[in-house]
């Protein structure tokens, strides 16, 4: 998974920062967490300002053109990043697992597909793997517990990454839902096509994180986060925050929608 | 059930009068609004099962691993293994048929009950013969018809199709049954699971020593000695292929291993992945007809080899799914089958490799919800003990579906002028800037979208409303650029 450098070790790491559609229009937030941290951890942070999307929601949906032609546009904006990261493990996996498969009727795609996948890591993976983090900004008061995303876990083994990095956050108690792997029941278009399994998919992963009576969900995925947040709000649990992991170590858990 | 009922086909394109009902949707609701179904799912944990089984082997991936080698080495040169199958299986008196079709399964166990003056026969699991709807084929035909294993016997009562291809009866409660026992037994109503299953044993019991037929599925056929292999627990299996007069094996032409060896291999992931047994109680390889001078076992030994769809999968990029072995696990694992049960899939497999066969084995167009019913969590993937990659195959379905137009036209054209606009990040900032704010506005002090028109996400869940800027503004302001 790790991809080793070949400069020196006192030059910053050059790594462009995808934000991801979600977040770009629902929470940016969390896009600003990231920025703090990779900053933090003393990366040049590029933001190629025409990204949009992974094109995942097409790809998903069985639009392999729609689909392509926004992965093309991806790999020209972040060709040249000696990494590029992702608050998300959706769209990571989606890079990194499915671009190769995606583009494989384009050979003349396959050296840029290659370079960008492989250097394509979710948030937390590469800020233990990579850079190994070893201070966190933020301080959070009170328990959480940790949803693992389906993308991020099964497609980018991503699992102790972010518990690793919650454990050095001052103040914060991990308390684990029986089935933290459960799915959240998102699943992308199919929340709004099959809104009702979808629904109460997302009442077992509410009931789970409801019996750990922690403060809040955190995990790496808007798409999970919107439907548990969402599904939290329905059942009348105002209390218990949904949280990005990003949000957490870079302290903006209490930030303004505003930032 | 039939074929034409099966699926949604939300099919925009065809005559208003030929499309369907969506009735995926609508199965799924009855099935989300029955407590009964609810809390028997609810109780329903074969993935803990697994989970514990496969921790006791400390190289469960490898046996994977080899299990999915082992089928794609049958599937590579399948014409060989059948016909050697056929070679050995002959040679040793098994008469063996080739049904290209569902009705040829039903004509050919019709012509075999009649031959040999059968009046009653009983059945041991078989998912092909529910394809084909063998039962009602031969009911018609004028025979009786009973199943043995005991969720088979308890659906059989109740007059429904199995909702899971191990566990037929798992959509039931113990009051269910007691009631159904109850009420087709005559017998006082017990509600102890011991004492139910000891009055089914009973009445199957009379039935095992009447038959003249047994139909039992298969869940191999071994190429190199022409057999059958057989795995169950309940040992109905056993009496079926023995007991009777005539035995009739029915199994799909995917189901053929080289050798011997290849079974014991594959019997090392199965039973672990479907019951989380290490292995099943009972494993039966029949091989011909009873010999002069064995004590049991059927005078006549048939094997039906089906296809019904499964030959047009070879060579193609579903072929993967051909290495089914029928464990149950990608169902076991999948949080919509978990929570919707089996019958909302319509057709005879449901889960995930339901979602991939069902569309393949009836057509795409009458499946049309099965791909896309699915989070592509692919939980079912990782525990599938031959490796198929099912989210791979509903994601090609779908693919499938575009080309061939099958999806509501409203979807295909949203998607059209979303991926038009994410390809233009001008159109694409001055869209999501609009929707951020509009969104953060209906979202009001709650920061929470109640209702959205249209939309499937509301009817359960609110919609946290956006912030109410973009990130690629916020960050434009702070480099000075705008």
């Amino acid at each position: 998974m790790i991809v080793s450098r070949c400069i020196a070790p006192d030059t910053a790491l050059k790594v462009g920062l995808f934000v991801t559609c979600l977040v770009d229009l629902m929470r940016p937030s969390i896009g600003f967490a990231a920025l703090k941290l990779l900053e933090s951890a003393g990366c040049e942070v590029i933001v190629p300002a025409t990204q949009t999307c992974c094109g995942q929601p097409a790809y998903n949906s069985g639009d392999r053109a729609a689909a392509q032609a926004l992965a093309r546009k991806v790999l020209r904006e972040f060709d040249g990043c000696e990494f590029i990261v992702v608050p998300s493990g959706s769209c990571g996996g989606m890079i990194r697992a499915h671009y190769a498969e995606l583009l494989a009727e384009s050979p003349e795609e396959s050296g840029r597909v290659g370079r960008v996948a492989e250097r394509t890591m979710e948030l937390t993976d590469f800020l233990v793997n990579v850079v190994r983090l070893e201070h966190v900004p933020g301080r959070f008061e009170g328990t959480v517990t940790y949803h693992d995303s389906c993308s991020g876990l099964r497609e980018l083994a991503v699992k102790s990454q972010p518990r690793a990095l919650l454990a050095k956050v001052p103040g914060l108690r991990l308390t684990e839902m029986s089935t933290p792997e459960y799915c959240c029941g998102f699943g992308g278009t199919f929340a709004v096509k099959y809104g009702e399994i979808s629904a109460r998919i997302a009442d077992r992963k509410c009931d789970d994180v409801t019996s750990t009576g922690a403060d809040a969900v955190v995990l790496g995925d808007l798409g999970c986060m919107l439907n548990i947040e969402g599904r939290l709000k329905r059942r009348g649990d105002h209390r218990t925050r949904v949280l990005h992991v990003a949000e957490v170590l870079a302290g903006a858990a209490a930030a303004s929608p505003e930032n | 059930m039939t074929f034409q009922s099966t699926e949604s086909g939300a099919t925009a394109a065809r005559p208003a009068q030929a499309r369907p009902a969506p009735l995926f949707k609508q199965r799924a609701h009855d099935s989300l609004t029955d407590a009964k179904v609810q809390r028997a799912m609810r109780n329903f944990n074969l993935a803990g099962a697994r989970a514990r089984a496969v921790a006791e082997v400390d190289n469960f991936e490898e046996l994977r691993t080899a299990a999915a080698a082992i089928r794609d080495r049958s599937l590579a040169m399948l014409d060989v293994w059948l016909e050697r199958f056929e070679r050995e299986a002959t040679r040793r008196g098994t008469h063996v048929h080739w049904a290209e079709t569902h009705e040829d399964i039903n004509r050919i166990v019709v012509e075999i009950a009649r031959r040999n003056a059968v009046r009653k026969v009983i059945k041991s699991k078989s998912m092909v013969s529910e394809e084909s709807h063998l039962n009602q084929a031969l009911e018609a035909a004028g025979l009786q018809v009973v199943e043995t294993d005991l969720g088979e016997y308890i659906i059989q009562l109740s007059g429904e199709t199995p909702s899971h291809i191990i566990a037929p009866a798992i959509h039931k409660t113990r009051d269910d049954v007691a009631d159904l026992f109850h009420e087709h037994h005559g017998t006082p109503r017990k509600t102890e699971i011991s004492e139910l299953t000891m009055e089914a044993r009973k009445f199957l019991r009379e039935h095992f020593l009447s038959a003249d037929m047994g139909i039992s599925g298969s869940n191999f056929l071994i190429a190199e000695t022409g057999s059958t292999f057989i795995v169950t627990n309940e040992g109905n299996g056993r009496m079926t292929t023995t007991m009777p007069r005539v035995h009739v094996a029915i199994t799909g032409i995917e189901k053929v291993l080289p050798t011997l060896e290849d079974a014991a291999a594959m019997m090392r992931v199965l039973a672990r992945s479907a019951t989380g047994q290490t292995i099943s109680n009972y494993i039966s390889i029949n091989t011909g007809p009873k010999r002069p001078g064995d004590t049991d076992g059927p005078e006549e030994n048939h094997v039906i080899i089906v296809d019904a769809g499964r030959s047009r999968l070879l060579g193609t990029d579903m072929q993967e799914a051909l290495r089914c072995i029928r464990c149950g696990a990608c169902m076991n694992h999948c949080p919509v089958y978990q929570n919707i049960g089996g019958h909302a899939y319509g057709w005879v497999y449901p889960g995930p490799i339901g979602s991939v066969l069902t569309p393949n084995y009836i057509g795409l167009e009458k499946a049309v919800d099965l791909p896309n019913a699915a989070t592509l969590c692919n939980q079912c993937g990782v525990v599938c003990p031959v490796k198929i990659p099912l989210p791979d195959l509903m994601r090609k379905l779908r693919e499938k579906q575009v080309a061939r137009g099958l999806r509501p036209w409203q979807e295909r054209f949203g998607l059209k002028v979303w991926a038009w606009a994410a390809a233009r990040p001008g159109v694409y900032a001055w869209l999501t800037r609009l929707g951020a704010r509009l969104g953060r506005r209906m979202g009001g002090g709650e920061a929470a979208i109640h209702h959205l028109p249209g939309n499937g996400w509301t009817e359960g869940r609110d919609m946290p409303a956006p912030q109410g800027r973009t990130f690629r503004e916020l960050y434009a302001a702070r480099k000075g650029r705008t």
